[in-house]
């Protein structure tokens, strides 16, 4: 019998049901009108309409890391897409799955520099996982089946999918999906057993391990956190997480020695370069996290848990690499360290977490909250208890609000911390607290932001009323983009060129014109109870929090410099200038 | 670990990918992207039936970077396989090059001589020129091509290499 032909745009929409789609972010134009069409005459597929291209896609971000579904974007050609790069390249940095529909001019004007066209497809190949141009209706259920498959296989990422006008208006099949994907594409899930039974046995005769993890953990799926939570209880070892992996383990635990990198704690960084195992579960050895390379953690056997074969390697030389999914590679380490049961060195173990307690007793995240200017540091810590007992999700947009977050924010459970970690994107937290929202709508979620990234992405505030989303947006406002202040004043002498925010909105006025209520603190003794305020206000709030303005993120490794050569405080920061390859990196 | 070879080498890569528009772009992106060097790039389409091409790149860095070039290029979607002809064994390189030289009298004589001991042939001729034709490895071809400058070398077109590894297996 065959099958009655339907319009593109339809089974466009059809093929997003049977992915499980339930939300989608997006923008109208020209050439997404038959898809908009289609949404129209449908009840499955809820859109949410956002106020520009890029929220759409840090929404879907943040709708894909705080549920690890798949996020969907909707965008029109020309501008709609160039407006998803910025979006695109960070879901690329930090593996977030999303699959990003573009509209395109019709097949016959592609190349002829039409109105809204670009070349959507050489555009965004760089910043995506995989793109494609579909130019034949009968192929269009199967490419975006197989763009899910590829957004959510292997290392996650942002898929594309250009769709020219006279092809959404064709009719033609719909095809199911199948196993053709997965037959195109299947990354390595089971990691190397060999490789795993040498891992064990190196954690087990390890007298200094650490074990390090990262954004992976998260992807994996909240299994992944759970076995990466009982290796670490099996081995004795501390555990120190990346920004991108916070919440993968549990942050209250006190095996826990805080997050690693430029702003990550004393006991963590020092504890990477003195170990003698490092096990890396789920990170990159990204620049952040390794300070100088020459200088990065000399005397440890290095392991390496990686989905992706071409993160191994690619900044430090590992010893044992195992190329796999996290999840099942920690379940086959678990297992086999369950089977073999270590003969551990519990001396050595005993003596190594006395020197962690040690550099734990330098109490590198200590602040003092004297007089009534708010220290930010304060600010967070004070958000942080405040919200305990009740299911919180939190954003940030990039900088040093970020930084005070990541530290003094705690998270004991994955998928509850969305950031951007690999771009750095400012403007991201607002949309992508919009997007978490809508996702969770009984959670609290709240976007801790700087006065200068939320800016970015403001008009998303409108989105927010428009969809009742009771959003939080929690500013530590010290009138600077305050993370450049910081290097200006490290790196630049003082000069604090245009880092200053002239001229900013009345944060309060600027809540309520978007619906919202608005308030504000800029005495330590408001604090709490605009924090009580705004979380009681069932509602889209914009707390502006006044911060001492001078605060800078301590601890930090300066760049070009090794993890023992971190700087505590403002104190600490005249014993060594800044080397020149130091000043050269970003 | 111990320090990583520094050494740069010179690595032959095949790679067989899906026939499918943009696929040559996504290659040649990654390694413009990601700062690779590439000596020279052959593609060209070597099964019709099940749709695949033939990439054979030849780049030159350290043995990290060359394992990077590998993993990089094995996690694009259309990417089938990546084979570094260089490390796995023994293998065949040829490249072919279109030699254009104009001359005269003794010089056009002896460029014929020397394009007999390379066993290059005379593809097309003038009464002042030759086009020659040439295969071989990259560095004969070079030899050549430095032998034919003097007497009226004109023009070179070269094919970039095609690769195959000896003995029964495939890659």
């Amino acid at each position: 019998m065959a099958k009655k032909k339907m319009q593109g745009a339809e089974i466009v929409i059809e093929a997003l049901k049977e992915q499980g789609v339930t939300e989608i972010f997006g923008y109208p134009g020209g050439a997404v009108l038959p898809l908009y069409d289609a949404i129209f005459n449908q009840n499955a597929i809820r859109h949410i309409l956002v106020r520009q291209e890029g929220g759409a896609v840090h929404a879907a971000e943040g709708y894909a890391r705080s549920t690890g579904k798949v996020g969907v974007v909707l965008v029109t050609s020309g501008p709609g897409a160039t407006n998803a790069v910025t979006g695109l390249t960070d879901a690329l940095m930090d593996s977030i799955p999303i699959v990003c529909l573009t509209g395109q001019v019709p097949t016959h004007l592609i190349g002829n520099d039409a109105f809204q066209e670009c070349d959507t497809t050489g555009i965004t190949r760089p910043c995506t996982k995989h793109n494609y141009l579909v130019k034949d209706v009968n192929d269009l259920a199967a490419v975006v089946h197989e763009a899910f498959h590829v957004a959510r296989s292997g290392r996650p990422g942002p898929v594309v999918i250009d769709l020219p006008k006279d092809v959404v208006m064709a009719l033609g099949n719909y095809q199911e999906a199948g196993t053709a994907a997965a037959e195109k594409y299947s990354p390595r899930v089971k990691g190397d057993q060999s490789a795993i039974t040498e891992a064990v046995r190196l954690l087990g005769q390890a007298k200094k391990p650490i074990i390090y993890a990262g954004g992976g953990v998260i992807n994996s799926g909240p299994k992944a956190s759970k076995l990466l939570g009982d290796l670490v209880k099996l081995t004795g070892a501390p555990c120190t997480l990346t920004l991108m992996g916070l919440g993968a383990y549990p942050a209250s635990d006190k095996q826990f020695v805080g997050m690693l990198g430029m702003h990550g704690t004393y006991e963590a960084n020092l504890a990477m370069h003195d170990c003698d195992v490092m096990l890396c579960v789920g990170a990159r050895f990204d620049d952040r996290i390794t300070g100088r390379l020459d200088a990065f953690s000399p005397g440890s056997k290095k392991i390496h848990i990686d989905i992706d074969p071409s993160s191994i390697n690619k900044n430090v030389p590992v010893d044992v690499p195992i190329v796999g999914d996290v999840g099942s590679v920690l379940a086959d380490m678990v297992r086999k360290w369950k089977a073999a049961k270590p003969k551990q060195d519990k001396a050595a173990l005993k003596k190594w977490w006395g020197q962690i307690d040690q550099w734990r007793a330098r109490k590198c995240l200590a602040f003092e909250q004297k007089g009534e200017i708010i220290k930010p540091q304060h600010a967070i810590r004070r958000l942080f208890e405040l919200t305990q007992g009740r299911e919180t999700f939190i954003t940030t947009e990039v900088g040093q609000h970020q930084m005070w977050a990541a530290q003094y924010y705690n998270f004991d459970k994955p998928n509850h911390w969305m950031t951007s970690g690999g771009l750095g994107t400012m403007g991201y937290g607002l949309p992508a607290a919009m997007g978490v929202q809508i996702a969770h709508p009984d959670a609290l979620v709240v976007d801790i932001a700087g006065e200068a990234s939320t800016l970015m992405n403001i008009q998303e505030m409108s989105s927010i009323a428009q969809y009742r989303l009771p959003v939080k947006i929690f500013i530590l406002n010290n009138e600077y983009m305050g993370m450049v202040r910081q290097w200006q004043e490290l790196l630049h002498g003082g000069r604090y060129s245009e880092s200053y925010m002239e001229s900013l909105p009345d944060f309060v006025k600027l809540a309520e014109s978007f619906h919202a209520a608005g308030l504000r603190a800029t005495k330590a003794s408001e604090l709490d109870d605009v924090i009580k305020e705004m979380i009681a206000i069932d509602g889209p709030v914009i707390a502006d929090i006044a911060i001492d303005k001078a605060e800078n993120c301590f601890p930090m490794i300066p760049s070009g410099a090794a993890h023992n050569e971190m700087l505590l405080g403002p104190n600490d920061k005249a014993n060594k200038p800044i080397s020149e390859e130091g000043m050269v990196l970003v | 670990m111990s320090e990583p070879s520094k050494e740069v080498n010179r690595h032959t890569i095949a790679v067989l990918v899906d026939n499918e528009p943009g696929v040559l772009a996504r290659v040649i992106g990654l390694f413009s992207g990601r700062g690779y060097n590439i000596e020279s790039l052959t593609v060209a389409e070597t099964d019709h039936a099940a749709g695949l091409s033939r990439i054979t790149i030849v780049t030159t860095g350290t043995p990290m970077i060359i394992e990077q070039i590998k993993a990089q290029l094995g996690r694009l979607v259309p990417v089938h396989k990546v084979a570094d002809l260089t490390l796995d064994g023994p293998y065949v390189e040829r490249e072919l090059a279109l030699v254009k030289v104009v001359g005269k009298g003794e010089k056009r004589v002896e460029s014929l001589r020397i394009a007999d001991t390379f066993r290059a042939r005379a593809v097309d001729s003038s009464n002042n020129s030759f086009v020659f034709e040439i295969v071989g490895a990259a560095s004969k071809i070079d030899a050549f091509i430095e032998l034919m400058q003097p007497l009226g070398l004109t023009e070179v077109s070269r094919t970039g290499a095609a690769a195959i590894s000896r003995g029964n297996k495939p890659i």
